[in-house]
C-alpha cells in the first residue's frame, strides 16, 4: 500500500508549509465545499418533508469532490459514480436545475424520467449517468479515446465509489484505458462503506489503489478529507491523462450519513467509528487553515451558510410551482422519433386519460 | 453492380461508411489485421488504419461500454461480438446504458452505435456459437433489432443503421455469409429500417421469416406451389421497430399464417407476430397461426438440422393452415 498523499494535517497545518493553490483559490475551494454541505441539508429537509423523494448525501466527502474536481477544466469531462452532484454544481450545474432535479418535474433537464440525486449538465461535460454501478466507467474511458482519436485536448475523470472497485465497468474500463492510453483518470472516492458492506468484505486488497498495478498504470492513495492533498492527487492525475497515462486515485474518505434517506446505518457500523470520522470533518480541518492566514473572519461561515441557504431557497420556491410534466414525455426520446408503435400505444392512453380529466390540452393524440 | 456473398456485403458496407465518414471506428476482438473470425472486417485496418479499425482486449462488456462513450463523444462506433453467444457480459451496457441514453437523460445524450454480430445454427457450433438471442433485445425499449437475409439488404440495411440516430444491433446470420450471393450496387445506399420486404407474392398462405430462415421459407414455397398453394413470403428485416401495418396487412391477404425462427418457441418472436395479428386481424384468420421454431431447450450440436426449422417443417405447417 502507497503512503497516504496529505498537504493539509489535520490539526490545520500545512505539512511542507507552502499551499498547492493560492490564497484566493483556497477560499473559493471553501465556499463550494460549503455549498456542498448546505445543499445536502436542505435537500435533507426537504426529504423529510415530503417534498423530494430520496436524497443520498456527500456529508463528509465534500473535500474529496470540491478537490479533486477542481482541476478540471470546462473542456474536460467529469463521468459521475454517485454522489457528485456538488461538484456538478462547482463545474456548471445550475442550482436551479439541480433542485429540479430534485423534485424530478418539468424543469428538470432529464424530464423527471430518473429518480432523485442523478443530476446530468450538458453545458459542463456532465454525462447522464445511470443507477447501475460502474456503467459508467468504461464510457469514460471510450469518450477518453474518442477525444484522442479526434485529437482534442480534454481529458475525462471518471468518478466511482469503493464498492464499484468490484464491478465489471471497473476492470474493463482500467483495463482498456491502460492498453489505449487514454487521456482519463480514475477517482475512486473510497468512503469506507457500499451500503453497508465494507471494505474488508469488498476486497482482500489492501487498498483499492494496488489494483491499479495490475493494469499497468500507477495508483495512489489520497487523504481524502484533505482538500488540498485531492487537488493536487487529482492535478498530477490531470496531467497524466494529457500525456496519454492513465491513473487511479483513491480518496480515503468517510460517508458521515445513511446510504440514503432511506437507510439507517447505525444497524452496521458503530458510533464510535463515526465520531473517529466526525473528528476529521474536511469542513472543520480547512477552516482551521484559512482563519490561520486569515482567509476566513470569525462569523464568516455562517453568514456565508445562510446566504446560500436562501438562494436554495429562492430555487425551490421557483422549483415548487413548476408546470404540469407533459404527458408526451412518456413515449418520447426513446428513439429520435416516435415510432408508430408509440403514438398508437400513446393514443389509446391518453383517451382514457382525457376522460379521466388527467390530460391537459397539449397533452393530444399524435397524429399516426 | 457486383455479385457478392452476403458477408462479402457486409465488408463492403464498412468500407463504404468508413469512405463516407471519417468518424466511423470498427472495434472488437480480432477485427484488426486478422480482420475478424468471419473476415468480416477485412482489409479495413489496412486501408483506414489502426485508430479507425482495431483490436480489443477480451471484453464484451469493455466493447460496448467504451462504444457507448465513443459515442457520446463524437465518434461513430461499429462494435463486433464476436458471435451473438458471447454477448450476454455486454447485456447490462446494451439495455441499460446505451439503450436508454436518450431518453434517461430527456433527449440530451444519444448513443448513436451499431453492435455488429453474427447469430445463428447451422455451423456446427453447438450451444455457444449458435444461438439466435433476438427476443432478448427485442424487449429492449430504445434499442433497434435488424436481421438481413440477402447481400443487397446486408448493405443496405448496415448502411442505414451506422447512419440512424439511436443504436442497432445488427445480426448477421452465419449461416448464410458465404452460402447467398446476389447483386449489391456500388457505393452508398440505403435500406430503410422498420420497413418489411416482400420476398414472394401468393394468396393462400403468409409466412413471416427473417435472416437464415428466410431462404428455407422460400424452398417450402416453392414445394408448397408444387402442391397448388401459393405463399406468401415476409422478411420482417427489423425486428424492432417492426413493421406493424405490413405485417397486419400480409397477414389479412391470406387469412391463414405461419410464423418461423430459429429460436425458442417460447416467449420467442413468433408470439409477438401471432398477438399483434390477433388484435388487429382476428377477424380474417381463417385457421390458428402455427409457429415453426426451435425447441425450448438449448441449441444441440449433432442433431442441430432437427432442432433448427427445415423446409420439410416449414411446409408441414403450410399445408396444416391451408387444409384447416
Ligand atoms: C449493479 C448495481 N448493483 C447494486 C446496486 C445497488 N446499490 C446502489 S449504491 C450501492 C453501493 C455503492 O457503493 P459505492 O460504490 O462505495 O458508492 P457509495 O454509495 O459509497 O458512494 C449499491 C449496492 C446498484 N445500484 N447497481
Ligand atoms: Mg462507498
Amino acid at each position: 500500500m502507497s503512503t497516504l498523499q496529505q498537504v493539509l494535517r489535520q490539526d490545520g497545518t500545512l505539512v511542507s508549509g507552502a499551499s498547492p493553490v493560492s490564497d484566493a483559490r483556497m477560499k473559493e475551494l471553501f465556499v463550494h465545499m460549503v455549498r456542498v454541505r448546505v445543499l445536502d441539508e436542505r435537500m435533507l429537509k426537504l426529504q423529510r418533508a415530503g417534498r423530494v423523494g430520496f436524497v443520498g448525501t456527500a456529508k463528509g466527502l465534500e473535500a474529496a469532490l470540491i478537490g479533486s474536481a477542481s482541476v478540471l477544466r470546462p473542456t474536460d469531462w467529469l463521468w459521475s459514480g454517485l454522489r457528485e452532484g456538488g461538484a456538478a454544481v462547482m463545474r456548471g450545474l445550475p442550482l436551479g436545475e439541480y433542485i429540479a432535479q430534485m423534485y424530478c418535474n418539468s424543469n428538470d433537464t432529464a424530464k423527471g424520467r430518473q429518480m432523485c440525486n442523478h443530476f446530468q449538465h450538458k453545458g459542463s461535460n456532465y454525462p447522464s449517468w445511470s443507477s447501475v454501478i460502474g456503467t459508467q466507467i468504461p464510457h469514460g474511458v471510450g469518450a477518453a479515446y474518442a477525444a484522442k482519436q479526434r485529437g482534442k485536448d480534454e481529458v475525462h475523470a471518471i468518478y466511482f465509489g469503493d464498492g464499484a472497485t468490484s464491478s465489471n465497468g471497473f476492470h474493463s474500463g482500467m483495463n482498456f484505458a491502460g492498453v489505449w492510453k487514454a487521456p482519463c483518470y480514475f477517482v475512486c472516492i473510497d468512503n469506507g462503506w457500499a451500503i453497508s458492506v465494507c471494505s474488508k468484505n469488498q476486497t482482500a486488497a489492501e487498498s483499492y489503489a494496488d489494483k491499479a498495478e495490475a493494469y499497468g498504470i500507477p495508483g495512489k492513495d489520497v487523504d481524502g478529507n484533505d482538500v488540498l492533498a485531492c487537488h493536487q492527487a487529482a492535478k498530477e492525475a490531470h496531467e497524466l491523462a494529457r500525456k496519454g497515462q492513465p491513473s487511479l486515485i483513491v480518496l480515503k474518505t468517510y460517508r458521515m450519513l445513511g446510504h440514503s434517506s432511506s437507510d439507517d446505518p447505525s444497524k452496521y457500523r458503530s458510533d464510535d467509528e463515526v465520531a473517529a470520522w466526525a473528528a476529521k470533518d474536511p469542513l472543520e480541518r480547512f477552516e482551521k487553515l484559512l482563519t490561520a492566514r486569515k482567509l476566513l473572519a470569525a462569523g464568516e461561515r455562517e453568514k456565508l451558510e445562510l446566504a446560500i441557504t436562501a438562494e436554495i431557497d429562492a430555487e425551490i420556491h421557483v422549483q415548487e410551482a413548476a408546470p404540469k410534466m407533459a404527458l408526451k414525455t412518456l413515449v418520447e426520446d426513446v428513439y429520435a422519433d416516435v415510432p408508430l408503435h408509440l403514438r398508437k400505444q400513446y393514443n389509446a392512453f391518453i383517451t382514457i386519460a382525457e376522460r379521466l380529466g388527467h390530460a391537459t390540452p397539449g397533452d393530444g393524440a399524435f397524429p399516426l | 453492380m457486383a455479385t457478392l456473398t452476403l458477408l462479402q456485403a457486409v465488408n463492403d458496407a464498412l468500407k463504404t461508411a468508413m469512405r463516407d465518414d471519417p468518424s466511423v471506428v470498427v472495434f472488437g476482438e480480432d477485427v484488426g489485421p486478422k480482420g475478424g473470425v468471419f473476415l468480416a472486417t477485412e482489409g479495413l485496418t489496412k486501408e483506414f488504419g489502426a485508430n479507425r479499425c482495431f483490436d480489443t482486449p477480451l471484453s464484451e462488456d469493455g466493447i460496448i461500454g467504451t462504444g457507448i462513450g465513443m459515442a457520446l463523444n463524437g465518434l461513430k462506433p461499429v462494435c463486433e461480438i464476436q458471435f451473438q453467444d458471447f454477448i450476454f457480459p455486454a447485456f447490462d451496457q446494451i439495455v441499460s446504458e446505451a439503450a436508454k441514453f436518450r431518453y434517461r437523460s430527456g433527449g440530451q445524450y444519444t448513443c448513436p452505435m451499431v453492435i455488429r454480430t453474427p447469430y445463428g445454427g447451422g455451423i456446427r457450433g453447438g450451444l455457444y456459437h449458435s444461438q439466435s438471442g433476438e427476443a432478448y433485445f427485442c424487449h429492449t425499449p430504445g434499442l433497434k433489432v435488424v436481421i438481413p437475409s440477402t447481400p443487397h439488404d446486408a448493405k443496405g440495411l448496415l448502411l442505414a443503421s451506422i447512419d440512424d440516430p439511436d443504436p442497432v444491433l445488427f445480426l448477421e446470420p452465419k449461416a448464410l455469409y458465404r452460402q447467398v450471393k446476389g447483386e449489391v450496387p456500388e457505393g452508398k445506399y440505403k435500406v430503410d429500417l422498420s420497413t418489411l420486404r416482400t420476398v414472394r407474392e401468393g394468396r393462400n398462405v403468409t409466412v413471416f421469416c427473417y435472416g437464415a430462415m428466410v431462404p428455407v421459407c422460400e424452398r417450402a414455397a416453392v414445394q408448397a406451389a408444387e402442391k397448388g398453394i401459393e405463399t406468401l413470403i415476409v422478411d420482417l428485416r427489423t425486428l424492432l421497430p417492426l413493421d406493424e401495418e405490413g405485417v397486419i396487412e400480409a397477414a389479412k391477404q391470406t387469412g391463414r399464417v405461419v410464423v418461423v425462427h430459429e429460436a425458442p418457441r417460447f416467449c420467442g418472436f413468433g408470439g409477438e407476430i401471432s398477438a399483434i395479428i390477433a388484435e388487429n386481424a382476428i377477424e380474417y384468420m381463417e385457421a390458428p397461426i402455427a409457429r415453426v421454431t426451435g425447441f425450448d431447450t438449448p441449441f444441440p450440436n449433432t442433431l442441430e438440422h432437427h432442432y433448427m426449422p427445415d423446409e420439410r417443417r416449414v411446409l408441414d405447417a403450410i399445408e396444416h393452415v391451408h387444409n384447416y
